[in-house]
């Protein structure tokens, strides 16, 4: 995803000036290309987080769209005041790109998975969180991000995440739900959001599952149309994260229904099912997909019963 | 607008503690401590027109210790940013005029409140103007209670990396911050050494004398290669007696008695 991320980058910058990538001292290998052909827009802020989202701040206030990229919890929890105070609340063009999302960097320990900062980042307002499901959704959100005049959050995974998606998206647009399979019954629907998508298109179609499935390539904002309809659709929807339980998509989904179900805008709340992490840390060393079986991120065929 | 820095810092300073008085509010020793400064900067220093207040070319000031604001807010109107009138609406109910400095306010670069934010964006915004070409300068005023702020010292470290000389961070040094002496809390002695052990030029001065801030300024300017910090030595709540150098009056705001002892001392 990462290498999605950065060639679409790449071909942006040619078309848009305002483009500026800042690293923290990390991308070896991912972002040279980057900073040969555009050395006026790049920096390396070093290791200093606080500072670094500051300094983008700074940037986009003079008219940069700024990238800033670096691993995991380190362009986010380190910082996620500047984030909030000097990029959200001043509105300014900072996009905040994370790679490792969940346990992509698995046996480097608990200090490199963000499992928890998607949640932290959809509180704060005017900040889009982007969450894309494999690399064919990576560029796209890129590209829509170049365009985009506003602070967002891209988490995105590693590198060699399988492609799910067999087209490119010709235009996507912030806070779409892409429907990727539709079951013959319409009874259960599952959601995934970020690379573990893969696992669940897997998933379904090893074991045949008559079910539909949805990528959320956007926690925040929830296109609150697509969930309503959902909602009124399917009577029982799964929703799969490599997150934790607490503040992630499935949170954020039920959150929308239940909101919906009070006013009176649907009239039957169904069932939200939440495979995510629940309210753990993982100390054990391990790959991505064993840290993710530890965590309990699996699905079961009697889940869509 | 006012061009004599010494009526300007005296104006900021009697509107400062008027604002204060008006809406009980806190801060007022550190808005006089960096009143004279601001008297400077706003009467001959800074660039800017108050009628355009996002000009391309006019230098940016960030106030990063925030909660000094009305002095701020009073150089603002006192440089025709908007009717001095405004300031009676400090601290009311729906006002813009927060207790810390909003950039919803006409003149105001960015928002402060949090300490340690000022320095970083301005770094942003001062490597901006080098990379377009810009001659503008970036101005960022801090605490020295706020250079406890780690991020502070982030920033000088990529300054100097780029070599930012158009770029001047100015330390209202007034040895009291929240809690007790800087020289308790968090003690920075050696602070000039430290700065320029981060490859900036320093320059100590009296913070209250005027042609000290100009020539250290000015000295700013003369500078190639790399940032400047200009280490102002100051008192906190200078100007009014009772005020100078007492950490009460980084809390409580005064009664009508001291008010008007305040105005009378400030007149004089």
């Amino acid at each position: 995803m990462r290498t999605a991320f950065v060639s679409q980058l790449i071909k942006e910058a040619e078309q848009h000036p305002d483009i500026f990538l800042i690293i923290g001292d990390l991308g070896f290998n991912v972002v040279e290309e980057f900073a040969k052909k555009f050395p006026d827009r790049f920096l390396n802020a070093g290791i200093a987080e606080q500072n670094m989202i500051g300094v983008a701040a700074g940037l986009a206030k003079e008219g940069y769209n700024v990238y800033v990229y670096s691993i995991a919890n380190f362009p986010t929890l380190r910082c996620i005041e500047q984030i909030r105070y000097d990029v959200c609340y001043h509105n300014l063009s900072v996009k905040i790109v994370a790679v490792g999302a969940g346990y992509a960097y698995g046996s480097l320990g608990s200090s490199h998975h963000a499992t928890e900062e998607m949640g932290m980042m959809r509180t704060i307002p005017d900040l889009v969180v982007a969450s894309p499901g494999d690399p064919i959704e990576a560029k796209a959100i890129t590209t829509l991000s170049a365009n985009y005049q506003g602070p967002m959050y891209l988490r995105l995974g590693k590198a060699g995440e399988k492609q799910v998606h067999t087209t490119s998206f010709d235009n996507m647009m912030i806070g779409d739900i892409v429907a990727l399979k539709q079951g013959s019954t319409g009874r259960s629907a599952l959601l995934a959001t970020g690379s573990i998508l893969h696992y669940a298109n897997e998933f379904i179609s090893e074991k045949g599952i008559d079910t539909s499935l949805y990528s959320v390539p956007f926690i925040k904002p929830l296109n609150k149309q697509q969930i309503k309809e959902l909602a009124q659709k399917h009577n029982n929807i799964i929703v799969l994260e490599e997150h934790q339980k607490s503040a992630g998509l499935g949170s954020a989904i039920i959150e929308q229904v239940s909101d919906m179900y009070a006013s009176g805008e649907i009239s039957v709340f169904p069932k939200i099912k939440r495979v995510a992490i629940d309210d753990c840390f993982y100390h054990l060393s391990g790959s991505q997909a064993f840290l993710r079986k530890n965590a309990g991120l699996v699905l079961h065929e009697n889940m869509f019963e | 607008m006012i061009t004599d820095s010494i009526v300007l810092a005296n104006a900021i300073r009697k509107h400062s503690v008027r604002m204060v008085y008006r809406a009980g509010a806190s801060h007022i020793g550190g808005a006089m401590s960096m009143a004279d400064i601001l008297g400077v900067l706003y009467s001959s220093e800074l660039r800017y027109k108050p009628d355009n207040p996002q000009w391309d070319n006019r230098d940016r000031f960030i106030l990063s210790k925030g909660h000094s604001c009305v002095a701020l807010y009073s150089a603002l109107a006192l440089c025709d940013f908007y009717p001095i009138e405004h300031l009676d609406d400090y601290g009311k109910e729906g006002s813009f005029f927060l207790s810390h400095t909003s950039h919803y306010i006409p003149g105001v670069e960015v928002s402060s409140g949090s300490l340690g934010h000022g320095l970083s964006m301005a770094v942003g915004m001062a490597l901006a103007g080098k990379i377009k070409k810009k001659d503008y300068r970036t101005y960022v005023l801090v605490g020295d209670g706020e250079m406890n702020e780690g991020s502070n010292w982030e920033a000088m470290l990529l300054a100097t990396q780029k070599g930012l000389n158009n770029l001047c961070l100015i330390i209202d040094y007034n040895k009291l911050q929240g809690y007790g002496r800087t020289s308790e809390v968090l003690p920075l002695e050696p602070l000039s050494a430290k700065v320029q052990s981060f490859g900036w030029n320093c320059i100590t001065i009296d913070g209250h004398n005027h042609d000290d801030i100009k020539r250290a300024l000015a000295e700013a300017k003369q500078t190639t290669g790399k940032s400047t910090a200009i280490v102002a030595n100051t008192v906190k709540g200078k100007g009014v007696s009772y005020m100078e150098d007492e950490l009460l009056w980084h809390y409580r705001s005064p009664n009508e008695q001291e008010y008007n002892q305040a105005i009378k001392e400030l007149e004089l």
